[in-house]
């Protein structure tokens, strides 16, 4: 054998990746699944020409003088009717003329489009009643990457990958192995139990590299997502990401005896940050009573941190307290799974 | 051999010496049992030593304390000159571990399981031997996942085998094997032996420790009840032979005709059998009988002239008008020992 073949560090981690390569079901959540997810919010948020908004009048005259507004699409239905299509949502406002110069606008005013309707269409009726506009004003859009739905989502659901792949990865992996006796097997022979641990994060750097790259590869190809910081300080938060929640992971599986067992800890704790950590909104949309939870939560950290870089090309510099918040969470849950591990 | 030091250790490998464990006051108790009760062990170079004991009796906690696996209560451990307080590194690369029930990854195969292991050995055999030894060479590339129980077992072995150990433990090596893997298993610990490795097993199999053992230590409740070569432990209990024969009333059949071809079974006379009353002291005052019991209606004597007591035996049960329903003869096992000593038969518990 050679000599690196002799190493234990070596053939620990090589037995690492070989289970993992050999596990069908783990490349599809890890490698494919993401992808699928991007793709499929990728879709369903892509940014289409402004909405023609449905609106109804119950005076043809008052219909025919939205007929002219490219964002909407009017028509005339009596009171009853309308009040049936408004209800189903099939329209989004019903403008009511009043007998004396007025008129009645129903909508709902939590539904953004019908707000935008209202404007539109009593934009268009004080207009044709003779207002004229005080100001001039001209239109220059800009359809810019970046600002995309999802530019947003991308850095959140690589986060959510790695936490998961983390996680999932050390925890099922050591929990099967005390459960078959194999813990308890390698303890009583002379491996150095520091090289098994780090064979888990070896093994996981390396498939980061694969799972990071497809995914972001993916998103740059199809959706054309923007890079704006260093890339190869994304690759630097993109392994504190994962090294964050490896530690995590073994702390969660350093006592557990059953695969149900380590379960029920880790959607315990992962639960909370899929809700918290701003995956698919922002995270700031939480009321500031719990903002310094949801800051401290270790996938907060990592998105706001990935989003930092590639939407705002913000450097490391820049973002020392999500990267000291990730530190933190792989260096305290190590140490005390290193006191606390069960080896038999 | 008191030279002390590593080069004394060093030169105490070639053999000879001091013993490969010596084990002193051993004590260890969980939760509700105390499952070693003061024990007292030495095992020489070279010789293949074995618990033997139902499940329970303590044999596996010993076997673990002597691994350094478990910590002892009370008492003291010394495999090879060193002890898991201060020379834990060294003793686990000298010491070769098979432990019950250890699972490998079903996805690995035979040989990278075994680099893997060899690779935590500084020194050891290389991966090929191992495989050889354990003869899987027809597997060495399959995943362990479709291994037999028995090849499973045999890799278990060839685990502890690649650091080149002089001291093998090897726990239940057997359990759950049918007997052909069995037989297998027990010609590769043949081969151990006679490469002069220094073997510990635990067993609950009283053909096995016969087997393989050059001396055997019988454990109840935590306690080493017998010690000594399977030879002295049988001939201790007085006879060399043991018959064994049920009676009933004459005339009456034997709770119906046996299925046909099948031999009758063993103490099991079935509920509604007939049982003559059997008065022991006709067949111990035979010469040559030494022990009478009855288990579950059948009766055991221990006897030690076979050739001239039987006959005897024979006379004595038609002199009582008892009729035979079951009469066999076999040599005296350690089975047979753990009986006299405990009054119980090894695998009842």
């Amino acid at each position: 054998m050679s000599k690196l073949e002799l190493s234990s560090l070596y053939q620990l981690t090589m037995v690492r990746f070989r289970l993992f390569l050999r596990e069908p079901e783990a490349i599809f959540w890890i490698f494919i699944f993401p992808i699928l997810l991007a793709m499929g919010l990728g879709i369903a948020f892509r940014n289409r020409p402004a909405d023609v908004l449905p609106v109804a009048t119950t005076d043809p005259q008052c219909t025919q003088m939205l007929a002219a507004d490219a964002g909407l699409r009017a028509s005339t239905m009596d009171e009853a009717a309308g009040a049936h299509a408004l209800a189903t949502g099939s329209i989004v406002l019903l403008a009511v003329p009043m007998t004396e110069n007025g008129v009645v606008y129903r909508y709902d005013d939590t539904n953004p489009d019908a707000r935008v309707a209202r404007l539109l269409v009593d934009r268009d009726l004080q207009a044709a009643g003779g207002r004229h506009e005080a100001v001039h004003a001209e239109n220059d859009l800009v359809h810019e990457t970046g600002s995309r739905y999802i530019d947003f989502v991308v850095p959140g659901l690589l986060g959510m990958n790695l936490m998961g792949s983390a996680m999932w990865g050390l925890g099922f992996s050591i929990v099967d192995a005390r459960q078959k006796k194999l813990l308890k097997r390698l303890v009583a022979s002379p491996m150095p139990k520091w090289q098994y641990l780090s064979a888990f994060l070896l093994s996981r750097m390396a498939l980061l590299v694969i799972e990071v790259v497809i995914f972001l590869g993916f998103a740059r190809i199809a959706f054309g997502v923007p890079f704006r910081g260093p890339l190869v300080e994304l690759g630097i938060l993109c392994l504190l990401t994962s090294l964050a929640f490896s530690g995590l992971g073994l702390l969660v599986a350093s006592r557990a005896k059953t695969m149900e067992g380590v379960s029920g800890l880790m959607n315990l704790v992962m639960l909370p940050m899929w809700v918290l950590s701003g995956v698919f909104f922002s995270a700031s949309r939480f009321p500031a009573v719990v903002q310094p939870l949801v800051r401290a939560l270790p996938l907060t950290a990592a998105i706001d941190a990935m989003r930092g870089n590639m939407l705002q090309g913000l450097n490391l510099g820049q973002e020392m307290a999500p990267v000291a918040i990730m530190l933190a969470w792989f260096v305290v849950p190590f140490a005390i799974s290193l006191r606390i591990f069960r080896w038999r | 051999m008191e030279r002390g030091g590593l080069a004394g250790r060093a030169a105490a490998a070639g053999g000879g010496g001091r013993p490969s464990l010596r084990i002193r006051g051993l004590r260890k108790a969980f939760v509700d049992v105390q499952a070693v009760d003061g024990l007292d062990l030495e095992v020489a170079r070279g010789e293949c030593f074995g618990l033997l004991g139902p499940n329970g009796a303590g044999k596996t906690t010993t076997i673990e304390i002597c691994e350094g696996l478990t910590e002892p209560d009370e008492g003291e451990v010394e495999l090879l000159g060193l002890n898991w307080k201060t020379g834990a590194k060294e003793l686990r690369q000298r010491i070769g571990i098979q432990l019950q029930e250890t699972q490998f990854p079903e996805k690995l195969t035979v040989e990278e399981a075994l680099r893997l292991f060899r690779s935590f050995y500084r020194r050891g055999i290389p991966v090929e031997e191992s495989i050889k030894t354990a003869q899987l060479e027809e597997k060495r590339r399959s995943r362990i996942g479709g291994l037999s129980g028995g090849q499973k077992q045999r890799l278990a072995m060839a685990t502890a085998l690649v650091g080149d150990p002089e001291l093998l433990f090897l726990d239940e090596p057997t359990t759950g094997l049918d007997p052909q893997a069995r037989r297998h298993l027990w010609d590769l610990v043949d081969e151990l032996k006679q490469a002069g490795r220094t073997i510990i097993l635990t067993t609950h199999y009283m053909d096995e420790a016969e087997r393989l053992c050059d001396r055997v230590a019988i454990m109840d409740h935590g306690k080493v009840i017998a010690l000594g070569t399977p030879q002295q432990l049988i001939a201790s209990i007085g006879g060399e032979d043991i018959v064994e024969f049920a009676v009933g009333v004459s005339q009456v059949p034997d709770s119906g005709p046996p299925p046909h071809g099948q031999r009758p079974v063993l103490g099991d006379p079935g509920p509604g059998a007939p049982r003559a009353l059997v008065d022991p002291a006709v067949f111990t005052a035979i010469p040559g009988v030494r022990s009478h019991r009855v288990d579950a209606g059948l009766h055991q004597l221990s006897v030690s002239e076979l050739h001239t007591s039987v006959p005897r035996i024979f006379a004595a049960l038609d002199a009582q008008g008892l009729h035979l329903s079951e009469f066999r003869t076999h040599s005296a096992t350690l089975e047979d020992v753990f009986v006299r000593l405990t009054g119980r038969n090894l695998r009842d518990e």
